[in-house]
C-alpha cells in the first residue's frame, strides 16, 4: 500500500506568495503597486489597448512582452466588431481574478483541483448608456458568476474556496465597491 | 478593599512592587492572583469598580455568556439560575462583591495620565499625584475607544452619529430611521431592539461570526467550553492576527434561547445591506458583497458546529443529545440595496457598531507597533515588568471574555512574581 501523502499541485507557487506576504508586511512601501494601460483610438468605436509596464516592489516592472487588446462594439451596434466590448473585459477580468484566487487558495489549503470552469453573465439595461431613462445606471445592474469545479474536496470545502477567493479578489472588490476616478486632459 | 478618591497622604513618590490599571474583571482578577502570589500591589481606577459597565452600556444589555460561565479567578456564580444571563446591573454587583473580597487597595477616581519607563520600573502620573512601580499591569480592556472608520468623517452634520457606548435605549435616539454599521453582537442586538421599538432599521454588514444560541439541546457556550475550543492557545493556532481581529459572535442572552442573526433580524423587519463603502453628501453606497459575506458566515458556522458534532461522537454523547439542528442558511435579498439617500429615506442616526480598540494614548513606553498595537507575547509586553490583560485571543480564545481573564491573570501573575524575585536577586547581588 502506498502510504505516501499525495502531493497537491495546482501550479501555484504558494510558498513564494506567502513569503511575499511576509516581506510586504515588513515593508509596506514595497507593496505599493501601480498598474498601467495605454489606449489608442483606431476608428469608429475601435480602439487598441497595450499593456506592458507596471510599478511595484519599489521599481518599474515589465511583463515579458507587450500585450495588445482590441476593443470595439458588435455589429448590432452598427460597429465593426474588431474586438470585445470594454464591459466584456470587466467580465473577463472578474472571471480571471476569481479563478486565479481559487487556484491559489486551493494550493494553500492543499486541495487538488482537476477542473475549474466558470461562466459570467452581466445584465445591462441599455436605456442607461443611451440616455433614455436617467433612473437606469450605465453599468451592470447585476453580475452572476457560476463556477463548476471538480476538486478532491467536499462540496463545502469547494464553496469555501470560492468564498475566500471573492474575499481576496481585487476585481471583485473593484466591481462591488466605488472607486474614485480622475480623468484629465493633457 | 475599596479606598475612594482622595489620598490622605499625598506623598510625592509612592513606590509599589506592582500597580494594576483598571478595576474591571481583568484588574480585579489580577489583584486576586497577585495577592495569592504574595505580591504587594494597588489598583488604580479612573472611575469606580466596573466603571465601563456602569457608564458605557445600554439599558437592556445582558451578558453573552450564561451565569455558570461568568467565572473570575476563584469566583463563580452560586445563584439559582446557572443558565440565565446577568443584566448589566447584576453583573456590576457581581463584580463589586468580588472587589469587596480583595485584600489590596483599589484607588477609585484616579485617572492615569501618563506612564513612562524609569530605571527598574515605571512612573505613573495620575490626576492625584505620582506612583512608581517595579511592575505594571494594563487591565483597561480591549474596548478603550470605539473604532469608527475614517469615512464617518464625511457623514453630513445633521445626522446623529453615535456608537454603542453612547446608546442607552430607543427613546433617547433622535427621530427617524437608523443605519447600523457592523454585524457584531452589539450591531445585531441594537438593530433588533430598534426594529422592535418601531424604528426603520438598515444594517450594513461586514464580516460576521454567526453562532446559534443553542445547539443539540445545550447553550453553544457549553459546547465551546466542554470541547476545549475556548481554551485554544494563542501559540498553537494558525493565523492568530485574523483571529484577534474577528468581530464578536452574533449572540444575545435573552434566557429564552433566542438566536440572533441576519435571518431573525429580517423577520423583525430590518433591511440588510452590504458593507458601507462610500459617503457622498447625503448618499451612502454599500458594497455588492453581501451574498459572499453571508455565504462565509454560513460556512464558518457549519464548520464550528461540525467540531461540536465531532466532540459529541468522541465523547459518546450521541444518545444523550438531540440530532444536529443546524440553523438554515442566511437569506440574502435578491438585489440588496447599493445606495441610500439619508434625507429622502429619513434616516436620522448612524450607529457605528464597528468594534473597539484599546486606548494607549497615555502609554509613553515604546511598546506600540506602527499600527498602535501593543507588542506582547501572550500578555507579557516587550518592556520588562509590563503586562496586559483582556485583549482578544491574548493567550487563549476566551482571553477577552469574562471567563478567560482569570486563567490569564493566574499565569501572568506567576510570571510577574518571578520577574520581581529575579529583580530583587539582581539588586541584592549588586549590593553584595
Amino acid at each position: 500500500m502506498n502510504t505516501q501523502a499525495k502531493i497537491v499541485d495546482n501550479g501555484v507557487n504558494v510558498g513564494a506568495l506567502l513569503d511575499a506576504r511576509e516581506a510586504l508586511t515588513e515593508m509596506p512601501a514595497a507593496a505599493q503597486f501601480q498598474w498601467k494601460a495605454d489606449c489608442e483610438w483606431v476608428r469608429g468605436t475601435h480602439a487598441r489597448a497595450k499593456v506592458q509596464n507596471f510599478f511595484g516592489l519599489g521599481e518599474d516592472q515589465q511583463h515579458c512582452k507587450e500585450f495588445a487588446f482590441d476593443l470595439d462594439h458588435p455589429e448590432v451596434f452598427a460597429a465593426e466588431d474588431k474586438g470585445i466590448t470594454p464591459v466584456e473585459y470587466i467580465l473577463v477580468g472578474l472571471a480571471g481574478c476569481l479563478t486565479a484566487g481559487i487556484a491559489s487558495v486551493a494550493q494553500n489549503r492543499e486541495i487538488q483541483l482537476n477542473r475549474v470552469s466558470c461562466s459570467v453573465e452581466g445584465d445591462m439595461d441599455l436605456q442607461g448608456i443611451l440616455g433614455i431613462d436617467k433612473e437606469v445606471r450605465n453599468g451592470y445592474s447585476g453580475i452572476k458568476v457560476s463556477f463548476d469545479i471538480d476538486a478532491d474536496a467536499s462540496k463545502e470545502d469547494i464553496e469555501a474556496l470560492v468564498a475566500q477567493s471573492q474575499k481576496r479578489s481585487a476585481v471583485y472588490d473593484i466591481v462591488t465597491n466605488p472607486t474614485n476616478v480622475q480623468v484629465e486632459v493633457k | 478593599m475599596n479606598s475612594t478618591a482622595s489620598f490622605n497622604n499625598q506623598q510625592a513618590n509612592r513606590f509599589i512592587n506592582a500597580l494594576v490599571i483598571g478595576a474591571g474583571q481583568a484588574g480585579l482578577s489580577m489583584s486576586h492572583c497577585l495577592t495569592k502570589q504574595g505580591v504587594e500591589h494597588v489598583i488604580l481606577e479612573r472611575g469606580e469598580v466596573a466603571n465601563a459597565w456602569k457608564t458605557e452600556r445600554w439599558d437592556s444589555l445582558r451578558l453573552l455568556s450564561p451565569n455558570w460561565q461568568t467565572r473570575l479567578a476563584d469566583y463563580s456564580y452560586i445563584g439559582e439560575d446557572p443558565d440565565g444571563f446577568m443584566s448589566c446591573a447584576e453583573y456590576i454587583s457581581y463584580l463589586e462583591s468580588y472587589a469587596d473580597g480583595l485584600q489590596s487597595p483599589i484607588h477609585t477616581g484616579v485617572e492615569v495620565q501618563q506612564v513612562s519607563s524609569m530605571q527598574n520600573g515605571y512612573r505613573v502620573i495620575t490626576n492625584l499625584g505620582e506612583w512608581r512601580c517595579r511592575t505594571l499591569v494594563i487591565a483597561t480592556g480591549a474596548c478603550g475607544k470605539p473604532y469608527i472608520p475614517r469615512l464617518a468623517e464625511t457623514l453630513p452634520d445633521d445626522i446623529c452619529s453615535l456608537t454603542p457606548k453612547d446608546y442607552r435605549n430607543p427613546q433617547r435616539l433622535s427621530s427617524g430611521g437608523v443605519l447600523i454599521v457592523g454585524a457584531s453582537a452589539s450591531g445585531l442586538q441594537l438593530a433588533s431592539e430598534l426594529a422592535r421599538s418601531g424604528r426603520r432599521v438598515i444594517l450594513a454588514t461586514g464580516e460576521q461570526v454567526r453562532m446559534p444560541r443553542t445547539y443539540r439541546g445545550r447553550d453553544i457556550q457549553w459546547w465551546l467550553d466542554q470541547s476545549g475550543l475556548l481554551a485554544d492557545r494563542y501559540d498553537e493556532v494558525e493565523d492568530l492576527e485574523r483571529l484577534r481581529r474577528l468581530p464578536s459572535a452574533q449572540l444575545v442572552g435573552t434566557g429564552e434561547g433566542d438566536n440572533l442573526d441576519l435571518n431573525t433580524l429580517q423577520d423583525e423587519g430590518v433591511e440588510v445591506v452590504g458593507r458601507l463603502a462610500f459617503i457622498h453628501n447625503d448618499t451612502l453606497q454599500f458594497s455588492g458583497c453581501l451574498a459572499n459575506l453571508c455565504k462565509m458566515a454560513d460556512l464558518k458556522m457549519r464548520r464550528l458546529l461540525k467540531l461540536v458534532d465531532a466532540f459529541i461522537e468522541q465523547q459518546d454523547y450521541r444518545h444523550e443529545v438531540p440530532a444536529p439542528d443546524v440553523p438554515e442558511d442566511l437569506r440574502v435579498p435578491e438585489s440588496p440595496r447599493l445606495e441610500l439617500n439619508l434625507q429622502r429615506e429619513n434616516i436620522g442616526t448612524v450607529m457605528w457598531a464597528t468594534g473597539f480598540r484599546p486606548d494607549y494614548s497615555w502609554l509613553k513606553v515604546p511598546v506600540l507597533d506602527a499600527r498602535g498595537r501593543l507588542e506582547h507575547d501572550g500578555g507579557v509586553v516587550s518592556s520588562p515588568g509590563l503586562y496586559v490583560l483582556g485583549l482578544p485571543f491574548m493567550r487563549r480564545r476566551n482571553s477577552q471574555f469574562i471567563d478567560g481573564v482569570g486563567k490569564d491573570a493566574e499565569e501572568l501573575s506567576e510570571h510577574l512574581a518571578m520577574y520581581l524575585e529575579q529583580q530583587l536577586h539582581v539588586n541584592q547581588s549588586a549590593i553584595a
